[in-house]
């Protein structure tokens, strides 16, 4: 094998506003070999987007390559000149972007961007450059390629959006391929399709892999070499095995340990603190602060990266030691929800998004499109959560918002307590409003960034509890100390506060209203998984204290595992299955359930994950019939086609909605 | 959709007649007054409302001017008796030509710089031209125009500094005078689209599908022209057709200052005449010109947007 990427004591950095050089990426070495996949694995700020890109020669606005260089076969890419460069970027080195959406020109069409690459960097002739572009197009399996190659980027659903940079990827017949994070933001079902794709296309080509990614379920699919970066440095190389089954860095534990398995229902573990800012890792090991077996030489003196004993290479003095610790792999159990009183009621809830068109409207008459969302009927109990799963387009977020009045249902009815809620907003009585309180996904979208924490928190205190002055004061601060913030983060703004930290500020306001429910939209999704752990900590903590209704909505199954009393699932807003969480994630399940948990990729190199539906995107339900009939692995016939599948109950309070009998569920 | 757009850009239209209509109702005194002066009185008065037909009701002579104006009759000017229509007709004509004057100097000239700063952001050429702009912009235009008729007219002797041309003449009899109502004109319009353009540029090669292009391994001159600019300038044609609207209606000051004999004038001595339904036929033109303006740049932005025109995935 002859080494393709050849990174040698690389460090980038820019200049911060004090004058000082910061360094982003710290003498970093990376060598890989054509034919194999290296996966760099970290959390946001690690620096392993920055080092992928470096291997293009390509540094963000900003950055400076300030030591070493990165050779391509053989090729010092960064001597190179522009054309050069132009000419090896997308033709033997070729990337395959983050959230393809936003990676593929808006005003130009697939084919468009296709033939572009081709036309750059294949030997092709011209007028062969259509029939390749639709033939690069079904090998990443995309359905009808000649109809997608007329298609703007933004007609087609994120999974074909990835395939289509694939596709383009692949158009140069590139040696090795750079992955930015190719399956971060779609769906479960939707990323083991892309990763299966990735692992054949690897195979068949012999062609060397860069994976960069913060899911080690997803590194642990494809790649055979993982590299852990902590700060701006590898701190842990070794096989995939090595580095998922027993790490020898403490950072690596602290990772592995604080992402949730579906597979076991306990809480995860935090990892704490956070780590230093470019430039400010001091003169020791750059993980020391948040280490649990931290020494006095590890904050004075930095740790080199050395092969150990114990296999891989890893910076870290206490490696031997660390393996024998491992320390605790799973936390606590989460609360448990008994009681039987309902909190929140929905009844036949149904919402739809098409609008009537003008003359339609001026008519009085309605559109005939099935509701968005439709006949969803759920009682919470009180301090009860419960967890809504589903791809994207299922509509969990839709239900939440017409909870939250934000969406009025066009039928159906919401109860809070024993009171039925009016359809909006502006309906509600304030009562009402406090009662129901709604956590977002994105902090950064979500808290105005010129209002400070304060003034965030202030709101509610003083428009549902008339609370002023010191009284206020006092108050503000005694919630930010149960989210686990000091009372001197009252007058920060959110732009000087980390995600993880933003998202405890929104949680805090949510709760500052003394709410019965609290609705929860995807709140750990952009967050890192060690933060994510913190979070739902803290969720279960709050529901332990206060005794909170929840309604967690999560992609992530085995997020939605840890928090949840019971479970529903829904494709295209139609409800497929409720049961305790256990009855649904385990035992007979709906098709599509089986789907959905078969999908999910845990970071351990020997679980594989079963794909039994394709992963396409329906634009709208069907007509009649149960939902899932388009995509069913174990569709019955006609059936399905027409008539409502009846709910069909395996066990107390576990009700799975199929054509198929309970027996025959269960026999799979 | 274009049906959709056409038919709210008409009511708009009609919403518009509708409030100019009420808003001369309700002034004191019509036309007759302000006609007959100090002699608006008794039998006088009523014979001249009697002529004028101003004895009828208000919605029976609102309905003959939006019909009059419809078939393109404006109706008489209070004071000559003269046809609005063909008073306001070489008014429109001139102003006109003077919009068209500025934004064919004007609008190629601001893209390019707006390009060219937005691609060499912080260097020298962007910071000379912004600087430039945001001088142009807020200098207000009579400075400018009076620096320029001194400069040109009275010092070097180069450009008339006035317009004498009378409002009926040929549109070539308003050259050279033209020339220096459009560099000011051009100026403070091409300062507006510059930074817009600019601005927009700098996002759009911040994107991500700028840095993909770049690591396609595609060449910069094609990656500014093919995946940057058709997105970058969909914005400035909103800008654009808000200029046009301006300066098909706005640019009282500039015609003030060089005597130019376009709408703007006419409206302020139609305001200090009193001379009723000659403004209300002006706003009833402007209005309808911004209306139409805006329509066309958001159907153009359509076309040019394929976001727009055609539907997307469902989104959760």
């Amino acid at each position: 094998m002859s080494t393709l990427i050849d990174i040698r004591d690389i460090s980038v950095g820019f200049v911060g506003r004090d004058g000082r050089t910061r360094e982003v990426l710290r003498n970093i070495d990376l060598a890989v070999d054509s034919g194999e996949c290296v996966g760099l694995v970290g959390e946001s700020g690690s620096g392993k987007s920055t080092l992928a890109l470096a291997a293009m020669g390509y540094l963000k606005r900003g950055l400076r390559l300030l030591n070493g260089s990165a050779t391509f076969n053989g090729t010092d890419i960064f001597a190179q000149s522009r054309q050069e460069l132009e000419r090896i970027r997308g033709g033997q080195l070729a990337l395959i972007p983050q959230n393809s959406g936003q990676s593929l020109t808006p005003t130009m069409r697939i084919g468009a961007q296709l033939h572009e690459a081709l036309r750059l960097h294949s030997a092709l002739p011209a007028d062969h450059h259509a029939t390749k572009a639709i033939e690069l197009l079904g090998h990443v399996r995309l359905p009808d390629p000649k109809a997608i190659v007329t298609r703007f980027p933004h007609e087609l659903s994120g999974g074909q959006q990835q395939r289509v940079a694939i596709a383009m990827a692949l158009a140069g017949e590139p040696k090795a391929l750079l992955l930015d994070e190719p399956t971060t933001g779609l769906d479960v079902t939707t990323q083991a399709h892309i990763l299966e794709l990735l692992r054949d296309i690897a195979a068949e080509r012999g062609m060397a892999m860069v994976y960069v990614s913060h899911d080690l379920g997803a590194i642990a699919r494809v790649c055979t070499r993982v590299v852990v970066m902590y700060a701006g440095e590898i701190v842990l190389e070794g096989s995939t095995r090595h580095v998922l089954k027993s790490p020898t860095h403490p950072y690596a534990q602290g990772l592995l340990a604080s992402i949730p398995k579906l597979d076991c229902a306990a809480l995860p573990i935090a990892l704490d603190g956070r780590p230093p800012a470019p430039g400010d890792a001091g003169a020791g090991c750059a993980f020391a602060d948040r280490c649990a077996i931290v020494q006095d030489r590890c904050r004075s003196v930095r740790p080199q990266l050395a092969p150990s004993e114990i296999g891989g290479t890893v910076r870290c003095f206490l490696a031997e030691e660390a393996k024998r610790q491992k320390g605790r792999t799973t936390g606590a159990a989460p609360v448990r929800y008994s009681g039987d009183d309902t909190m929140l009621d929905l009844d036949g809830l149904s919402i739809s998004y098409a609008k009537p068109r003008l003359l339609e409207q001026m008519l009085g008459r309605g559109t005939n499109v099935p509701p968005t969302v439709d006949d969803i009927s759920i009682s919470v109990g009180k301090g009860e959560t419960l967890g809504l799963v589903g791809e994207s387009g299922s509509g969990k977020s839709t239900i939440l918002k017409a909870i939250a009045g934000l969406l009025p249902p066009a039928g159906g009815a919401v109860t809070a307590g024993d009171q039925p809620l009016p359809h909006t907003v502006e309906q509600r009585h304030p009562s009402q409003l406090r009662q129901i309180q709604l956590i977002f996904q994105n902090p950064d979208d979500s808290l105005n960034p010129r209002h400070t924490v304060s003034d965030i928190l202030e709101q509610p205190l003083k428009l549902y509890f008339g609370l002023s002055g010191n009284k206020l004061r006092a108050r503000s601060a005694e919630i930010l100390e149960r989210v686990r913030l000091g009372a001197h983060y009252l007058d920060r703004l959110p732009n000087q506060l980390s995600g993880g930290e933003k998202q405890r500020v929104a949680i805090a306001r949510a709760f500052a209203a003394g709410p019965e429910i609290v609705l929860c939209d995807e709140v750990t999704s952009a967050l890192d998984v060690s933060v994510q752990a913190a979070i739902l900590d803290l969720l279960n903590d709050l529901k332990k204290t206060q005794g909170t209704t929840y309604i967690f909505v999560s992609h992530d199954l085995a997020v939605v595992r840890v928090l949840s009393d019971r479970v529903a699932v829904l494709y295209q807003g139609r409800l497929c299955e409720i049961g305790q969480t256990h009855q649904v994630f385990g035992g007979e399940s709906h098709p599509y359930t089986k789907v959905l948990l078969g999908a999910v990729l845990e970071p351990d190199p020997d679980a594989e994950p079963t794909l039994a539906a394709d992963d396409v995107v329906e634009r709208a339900p069907p007509e009649r019939g149960c939902p899932f009939q388009r995509r069913c692995p174990r569709r019955l016939g006609a059936i399905c086609d027409t008539d409502a599948p009846p709910w069909q109950s395996p066990a107390t309070g576990h009700a799975i909605r199929c054509h198929i009998s309970l027996e025959d569920l269960n026999a799979d | 959709m274009l049906m959709r757009r056409l038919f709210l850009g008409a009511i708009t239209v009609w919403i518009v007649s509708v409030i100019i209509f009420a808003g001369v109702e309700v002034l004191p005194g019509d036309a007759c007054t302000a006609f007959l002066e100090r002699e608006a009185q008794g039998k006088l008065l009523e014979n001249c409302r009697e002529t004028q037909g101003l004895n009828r009701s208000a919605a029976e002579r609102y309905f003959d001017w939006a019909s009059g104006a419809l078939r393109g009759d404006l109706g008489v000017s209070a004071n000559g008796q003269k046809s609005i229509s063909e008073l306001v007709g070489n008014r429109l004509r001139n102003s006109l030509l003077l919009a068209l004057c500025a934004l064919t100097a004007g609008v190629p000239m601001a893209i390019f710089l707006g390009v060219v700063t937005g691609l060499q952001r912080d260097k020298p050429v962007d910071l000379v031209f912004s600087t430039t702009a945001v001088f142009a912009m807020t200098i207000p235009e009579f400075v400018s125009a009076t620096v320029l008729i001194l400069v040109f007219s009275v010092w070097l002797g180069w450009l008339p500094g006035i317009v004498l041309t009378s409002a009926g003449s040929p549109v070539s009899e308003f050259f050279p005078e033209i020339v220096l109502p459009v560099i000011v004109l051009g100026m403070v319009m091409t300062a507006h689209i510059l930074r817009m353009v600019r601005s927009s540029v700098i996002e759009v090669m911040a994107g991500d599908y700028i840095q993909m292009a770049i690591l396609k391994g595609v060449p910069y001159w094609h990656i500014v022209f093919r995946h940057a600019l058709p997105n970058a300038l969909l914005p400035a044609i909103n800008v654009v057709a808000l200029t046009i609207a301006w300066l098909l209606g706005g640019v009282v000051v500039i015609e003030v200052v060089f005597n130019y004999p376009g709408l703007g004038r006419m409206m302020i001595d139609a305001i200090s005449d009193r001379d009723l339904p000659v403004v209300q036929a002006i706003a009833l033109i402007v209005a309808t010109v911004y209306v139409g303006v805006n329509l066309t740049a958001d159907l153009m932005t359509m076309v040019l947007n394929p976001r727009l025109r055609t539907h997307a995935l469902r989104g959760s």
